[in-house]
């Protein structure tokens, strides 16, 4: 047994991770979610908006960490959706603007059809350039953003006809895989314009430890992963009762995987380190 | 001619920017610069294109190892190119019905969204996901507790790995309150607001310092190494 393990083939591991995620899925494991004040904070700052205010939401990740951060995007856009705010969407990422129309149809095409086109929303697309873009639009968006991402020019739509620059936007939401993403919004948008600028975000986990520096001041709310997702979602789903759509608890629905994957993690690390532990022994005695 | 020409451009950027930061009636020259920077890294995405056909072309036709690899990536941007530059399929904007390219490549139903939700999400997100399966494995095998520091980094994992998911509120539940600190959900804000954002500090201030320096050399000549080897 101890020589089985200590030379396993790392494909039984493969397989034990395969059926620690895929098993929850399969039961449709679901815990309770405690949520910790950086997700209460986030959901205060948008709730705190009133009506018709206006919020950029910069989605800048992609496919591959849609798993992670979609379930956020989400719930921020039926947030701000349900509390009727003005949602300017934009992309530093090429696919960001997919992103973007997967969230216009999950939420505002399906569960906000009153909502115009140009008048609530605008997908401003995506623009190259990286922290370079962020930092033209903090002072002015026509300079990059002569047209929405359909082609429209800037001026004509209704509800860009009074802003010139990020700083005529209430609240910036950024939802982050990444570099071009978070980071950089902080430091090209709201440290040079503190007083104009605010700005909550959601990122991977990974991303999460190098932006704590930033809170609270630059950074008052931030939702690290799919558990910031979760604690997310529950607050917005308290608020507006949607525990009875799916949709809007996926991040929810995650955490069950996710819980049993760490817990496996943790067992093959103390299984190596008792195989490691019972080496260094054999070794001393030999 | 062939370096002094980047260097006086770099350098004049590099200024200009830093000028425009602190003097706020030279923020348009700032402005301008970066408006410069989002134009170049748009033409960077030809020079990208360019530089990615060269390279996989020479590995095809020189029929290095991992040849067939190349040609894949080849024939995969050559038919996502055409097929979204060229508007395959898209239907025109309803504003504008008599011009063919006046629909959005993105539409519904079209091949490059066709191409982008069965070939591209899939296969990025699968890379993505199978990281799970690797850092499983890593785990087992490289994750030792060999020594003080190993210890300390095992021990913020393990709470840090319970601390975000429901067994950490779970196995530490029945601690009263006058103890709440322990309860490994509090331990892991604990160690992330305390221990990470004031490691995470002192390495930024430390990058940011070498970042000013680094850039300096290179605004004022002293390193050129970005500009590639040249015998002029």
């Amino acid at each position: 047994m101890y020589e089985f393990i200590k030379n396993i083939d790392r494909r039984w591991i493969f397989l034990l991770m395969f059926l620690s995620v895929s098993i929850p899925i399969l039961l449709q494991l679901q815990f309770p979610e405690k949520a910790t004040d950086l997700a209460y904070s986030t959901f205060d700052i948008i709730e705190s908006l009133e009506p018709g205010s206006n919020v950029l939401l910069s989605f800048d990740f992609d496919p591959a960490s849609e798993g992670e951060l979609g379930p956020m995007a989400t719930t921020f856009s039926y947030h701000c959706a349900a509390k009727g705010l003005k949602m300017y969407y934009m992309a530093l990422w090429p696919v960001g603007p997919q992103m973007i129309d997967d969230r216009i149809d999950m939420v505002i095409h399906s569960d906000f059809p009153d909502m115009v086109y140009g008048e609530d929303y605008v997908n401003l697309g995506f623009k190259s350039g990286n922290e370079g873009v962020i930092k033209v639009i903090v002072t002015d968006f026509r300079e990059l953003y002569t047209t929405d991402a359909y082609g429209t020019a800037f001026d004509d739509i209704p509800m860009c006809q009074d802003i010139y620059s990020v700083q005529d936007m209430d609240l910036v939401i950024n939802v982050s895989a990444g570099y071009a993403g978070t980071k950089e919004w902080v430091q090209y948008a709201v440290t040079p314009f503190p007083d104009k600028i605010k700005m909550v975000a959601g990122c991977t986990g990974v991303q999460a430890p190098l932006l704590y520096p930033y809170i609270p001041d630059q950074l008052p709310g931030l939702l690290g992963a799919i558990k910031g997702a979760a604690e997310y979602e529950m607050l917005v789903g308290e608020r507006y009762g949607l525990q009875d759509q799916p949709k809007y608890l996926e991040g929810i629905r995650r955490m069950g995987p996710q819980l049993v994957a760490h817990l496996l993690m943790i067992f093959l690390i103390i299984v190596g380190n008792v195989i490691f532990f019972m080496d260094k022994k054999k070794e001393g005695q030999s | 001619m062939k370096r002094t020409v980047p260097l006086l451009i770099t350098a004049l950027g590099g200024f200009v920017l830093i000028i425009a930061y602190f003097i706020p009636r030279t923020q348009g020259w700032g402005e301008i610069a970066a408006i410069w920077f989002d134009v170049l890294a748009s033409i960077a995405f030809v020079l990208g294109g360019g530089n990615l056909i060269k390279i996989h072309l020479k590995k095809v036709s020189d029929h290095k190892s991992g040849w067939g690899y190349s040609g894949i990536t080849l024939a995969a941007f050559i038919i996502t190119l055409s097929i979204g530059l060229g508007k395959i399929g898209v239907n025109p904007n309803i504003q504008f019905p008599t011009h063919e390219w006046s629909g959005s490549y993105r539409e519904i139903g079209t091949p490059f969204w066709w191409l982008y939700e069965y070939v591209f999400k899939p296969l990025t997100a699968t890379m993505f996901a199978m990281l799970a399966f690797y850092v499983a494995s890593a785990a087992f095998r490289a994750f030792r507790a060999k020594n003080i520091e190993a210890i300390l980094l095992l021990g913020t994992a393990f709470i840090i790995l319970l601390g975000r998911t429901f067994a950490g509120v779970a196995l530490t539940a029945w601690l009263p309150e006058w103890l709440s600190g322990l309860k490994l959900e509090n331990l892991t804000v604990i160690i992330m607001k305390v221990f990470n954002t004031a490691g995470n500090r002192a390495i930024m201030i430390g990058i940011a310092l070498g970042i000013a320096s680094t850039s300096l050399k290179v605004l004022l000549g002293v390193d050129r190494s970005y500009l590639g080897q040249s015998k002029e």
